[in-house]
């Protein structure tokens, strides 16, 4: 049973209280926005022969979308739900006729809205700012960017249920995040790495997520990522599934 | 006394080879401030949380207003209010906003800005809980303990690390949230606090209820001396007072008289017998035995805070 009063509620409060944490909304918001300010005054978006004629940005530009998605996911939810656990926060939720259910959905909910807002940042600062040609289908890019979002947050609550501390959610953050960022392509573009790297990248769920949108970006249909779509499916379902089962109050 | 609103029967909770609870039963009724007093350790918050439904027992039965705790757990939800001795919330939520929130949370919850005037907190309504005094987030608390306008509230050492004087603020506010027609289900590990607000104590130690009762009832059933102090001049002749019936001792230091003695109308002959002998004494007072002498009898040990 949904409670939907409370979870109204629960939903702009969330949003507010990640908006008032400026270390949160900098690693998560800021930093793919900084990335690509910084890439764009470096190395500019001139078509460049290795990369079959495009520039930079062109590259990499979902590659900085993505990253919004894997930092929160990965990192920023698990962090702040092994906080609220250990420091109380959930148990005094707890107190409450407040459901489980009910809480996760608003959390999942509000880091989705962020999610969304950070992807749009990025691909607007792209198209606008350094004039990043977007091929696509709005509604179709949509419909990626929601597809990885909400698989990355059913990754962040089984992270946020087998993680008992803040601490430990740092630390695995941290071992995950950074050879996932390295290896999905969302820095380096995945065309400049050797084929044996590529093949472990086969199995970091983020690299889905940067072929995805970079192929939704260029102009692809839903039709042509088949695979990638499978594969955050079953990441979603897998997630929602096993978080269900482990997520505990205290 | 009113109606059974908790109601403990043969309560165990272990934790490995620990008994935390060994085996207590107890009632609370309508409208009572009834008292759990013991040392840390005691087991006064496994026994809280116990009834609140927190964890599972591993013996015995509990009713909290005719619902199983953990099974009837959110129709329970909204009908008690918990503090907890350890709380928190997130560190920038703003006063106003969690109180907002946690009333969303209810079928039928007060009205929470009067809650927040009432408790004196409607300045801070937007300040953030970080910034909070102890004494501020404990208020916000039972504000939250109270936004559901519960029939029974349970708070688990509410004055703990609290200054004398807010302290003396969370008393008062205790009382009144009984003269509206509450049950409360209060821990301390302070006599003074136990003896002072309680209609009924428990006294714990090592996870057994070692008395029950008034504390009227508990520090008479101790059958312990009253001690009449007094100042006098020089030396005065202590034989007019080891004479009054009652008296069982009298020492006599430094210019100071202790009477020991019992009985009802023992002070009363003290100081008839001082004036008769035209004695000039000061600085009369009486220590009252308290719930600590009540203690240390059943226990052996002085409480230590």
């Amino acid at each position: 049973m949904l409670q939907t009063r409370a979870l109204g509620k629960l939903v702009v409060v969330q949003v507010k209280l990640y908006l008032r944490e400026p270390i949160a909304v900098f690693f998560t918001l800021l930093m793919p926005v900084m990335l690509l300010v910084m890439m764009g005054f470096i190395l500019g978006n001139e078509p460049v022969s290795e990369l079959g004629g495009r520039g930079h940005l062109d590259v990499n530009l979902s590659g900085y979308a993505a990253l919004v998605i894997g930092i929160l996911g990965i990192a920023g939810v698990p962090i702040e739900t092994a906080t609220r656990r250990e420091t109380g926060v959930l148990r005094r939720f707890r107190a409450t006729p407040l459901r489980p259910l009910t809480y996760i959905a608003s959390d999942v909910l509000g880091n989705f809205a962020m999610m969304v807002l950070g992807v749009t940042v990025v691909f607007l600062l792209g198209r606008f700012g350094y004039g990043v040609r977007f091929h696509g289908s709005l509604p179709t890019l949509a419909l990626g960017v929601f597809l990885s979002a909400a698989a990355f947050l059913s990754v962040a609550y089984v992270l946020a249920s087998i993680i008992p501390t803040s601490r430990a959610a740092m630390v695995v953050g941290n071992v995950l995040l950074y050879p996932m960022l390295v290896l999905s392509g969302a820095v380096v573009p995945q065309q400049v790495m050797p084929e044996t790297v590529r093949n472990v990248a086969r199995f970091v769920p983020l690299t889905y997520v940067v072929t995805l949108f970079g192929g939704l970006w260029s102009g692809h249909g839903l039709s042509e990522h088949l695979r990638e779509i499978l594969v955050l499916g079953g990441v979603l379902i897998v997630g929602v599934a096993l978080a269900a089962w482990l997520f505990r109050w205290e | 006394m009113g109606e059974k609103v908790v109601e403990v029967d043969g309560l165990v909770k272990r934790y490995g080879d620990l008994t935390a609870i060994d085996d207590i039963s107890f009632d609370i009724r309508a409208g009572e401030i009834f008292g759990m007093v013991g040392p840390n350790g005691a087991g006064k918050t496994t026994t809280v949380e116990c009834i609140e439904g927190l964890r599972r027992p591993d013996q015995g039965t509990v009713r909290v207003l005719g619902m199983r705790p953990g099974v009837d757990h959110y129709a329970l939800a909204e009908r008690i209010g918990i503090q907890f001795q350890v709380d928190a919330l997130p560190p920038r939520i703003k006063v106003g906003e969690t109180l907002d929130l946690f009333a969303h949370f209810y079928s039928n919850p007060l009205e929470w800005q009067k809650l927040l005037e009432q408790l004196g907190l409607s300045a801070k309504k937007h300040s953030p809980f970080a910034t909070l005094s102890g004494g501020q987030k404990q208020r916000l608390f039972i504000a939250l303990a109270l936004v559901n306008d519960p029939d029974l509230l349970f708070m688990d050492e509410p004055t703990t690390g609290l200054d004398p004087q807010s302290r003396r603020a969370m008393w008062g506010m205790v009382e009144d949230i009984r003269a509206r027609g509450k049950t409360v289900f209060l821990t301390t590990h302070s006599m003074e606090e136990a003896e002072r607000l309680c209609d009924r104590v428990a006294i714990m130690d090592h996870g057994r209820i070692m008395a029950l009762d008034t504390p009227d009832n508990l520090i008479a059933a101790l059958k312990a001396e009253t001690r009449v102090v007094f100042a006098v001049e020089g030396r005065m002749d202590t034989e007019v007072l080891s004479d009054i019936p009652g008296v069982t001792r009298v020492e006599q230091r430094n210019g100071r008289v202790v009477v020991h003695g019992s009985g009802s109308g023992f002070l009363g002959r003290v100081i008839s017998a001082l004036e008769s002998s035209k004695v000039s004494f000061g600085q009369l007072r009486t220590e009252e035995p308290g719930l600590e002498d009540v203690f240390l009898a059943l226990t052996g040990r002085e409480m230590r805070d």
